[in-house]
């Protein structure tokens, strides 16, 4: 009977074949409507997605199995490097947990004293704020310190709460610095949660940011934390930057509409925070 | 529909969910583009061969899980899907007697017809895409489908002389 079937030597049709594609069709259209217009099916995807997950695992598997072959496998020399790269990180976090104690105490005398050109520690300076333009187009700043004090092109901006920007145009005294927000400005980030790498880009208004280049599928979510990631050279690795604020996934559409909120009060910074890198990590390797 | 036994639903369900794997597999960017439709030349095979068993509603089910995997608007793999399968079930006995050759012919319309439905979704939702990512597939699929053929039916071969 099996074998019957199997050949299906019966030449009558499969019933009611073009009646079920008929709904079929009129079902999927349905549904793309719905998902296109409004996000009433998030939970059917999300359900789906939880579904699909295994696979997804399983496809993964090989591509992590080789990874840590090549973990398990690799030369002195590279475990060396990997080492260093790793007390240097380590120095950096810890560089990061002093700043913040030292910060509230500085902001604290600061405050009193009203003379922001103390040095905090070695690799961090304050710098009072001189001038904020923030119009639309152009989101700058410009700082009391300039080049007299060792201030240099590309250097990184942070407040008490995270990165604020950039400095673009070095004076002798002064220096003009582009904030995150400018509409110009990108900058490399990844979620703390994670380590999802991403870019973070202005918009123009000083309280959002955008990640324009995040997969439908990605895995980020309101309330994220952002990072930089020390990718882009200008910024060391592990200042907060924003928090996610809305994830809007549009099925249709190649990328998620990400936005994030800056975690530094950009428009409220009084006092700023320029970080020299580069001497940390040499301190890093000298240890 | 559901006489078959549950051992001559296992290779089915295995190789879709296989087809799954290979479709959300990570590739090179190079190559990507030339991702063969694995899940549509699976579900052909299948509703050609069993198309009491796998018919539109499975591809329909298919579809949307496809649709969830890549991201895409839902329901839109899914149209895809079902139709290229009725038409193979439609015309499933003549497809059986046609020689490979021409048998591979009628895979390249029916990619054809799935790539240009996904075409008109995107067109009309307002998806931009570049040509070559709706051609790239088909050439690949159809290129591929001898090699999957035999394969398959030497599963389908085996499976019913397991019973």
């Amino acid at each position: 009977m099996v074998a019957s079937r199997g050949n299906n030597s019966n030449p009558a049709r499969i019933p009611a074949l073009g009646l079920r594609v008929l709904a079929f069709i009129i079902v999927s259209i349905l549904v793309m409507y719905f998902d296109h217009r409004e996000n009433h099916l998030d939970g059917i995807r999300k359900a789906i997605g939880a579904a699909v997950y295994p696979v997804q695992i399983v496809v993964d598997a090989p591509v992590r199995l080789w990874h840590w072959l090549g973990e398990s496998t690799t030369s002195r020399n590279e475990l060396e490097l990997e080492l260093g790269r790793l007390q240097a990180e380590r120095l950096l976090t810890n560089a990061r947990l002093q700043r913040l104690t030292a910060l509230e105490a500085e902001n604290a005398r600061l405050r009193a004293l009203l003379d922001a050109r103390n040095r905090v520690r070695d690799q961090v300076r304050v710098a009072e704020i001189l001038s904020v333009d923030a119009n639309p187009y152009e989101h700058n700043l410009v700082i009391g310190i300039g080049s007299r004090d060792g201030v240099y092109d590309g250097q990184a901006i942070v407040d008490a709460n995270g990165v604020v920007g950039q400095v673009i145009k070095t004076g002798v005294m002064t220096a003009r610095a582009v904030l995150i927000s400018d509409a110009d400005h990108a900058l490399p980030v990844e979620v703390n949660r994670n380590g999802l790498r991403t870019i973070a880009v202005g918009t123009g208004e000083i309280d959002r940011l955008d990640l324009p280049f995040l997969p439908n599928n990605a895995d980020i979510r309101a309330g994220d934390v952002l990072v930089t990631s020390g990718l882009g050279g200008a910024f060391p690795a592990g200042y907060p930057v924003a928090v996610v604020n809305s994830v809007t996934r549009i099925p249709q559409q190649p990328f998620a509409d990400v936005t994030a909120t800056p975690a530094a009060a950009l428009d409220q910074v009084r006092e700023v925070m320029l970080i020299w890198s580069t001497p940390a990590v040499a301190e890093g390797a000298e240890e | 529909m559901s006489r078959d036994r549950p051992t001559r639903r296992l290779p089915v369900v295995m190789t879709l969910l296989v087809g799954l794997m290979l479709t959300i597999m990570p590739l090179a960017d190079r190559v990507e583009a030339f991702r063969p439709d694995w899940l549509a030349l699976l579900l052909v095979f299948w509703a050609m061969q069993l198309p009491r068993t796998w018919s539109v509603g499975t591809a329909w089910i298919v579809g949307i899980v496809l649709d969830v995997a890549h991201g895409t608007l839902l329901g839109q793999h899914a149209l895809a899907l079902s139709v290229i399968v009725f038409v193979t079930v439609r015309f499933h006995l003549l497809m059986r007697v046609f020689p490979l050759s021409q048998l591979t012919a009628t895979i390249f319309a029916l990619l054809a017809l799935y790539q240009f439905i996904l075409f008109w979704v995107n067109g009309v939702a307002g998806v931009v895409a570049p040509m070559i990512a709706y051609w790239a597939p088909v050439i690949a699929g159809t290129a591929l489908w001898p090699f999957l053929f035999m394969f398959l039916s030497g599963i389908r071969f085996r499976a019913r002389a397991g019973n």
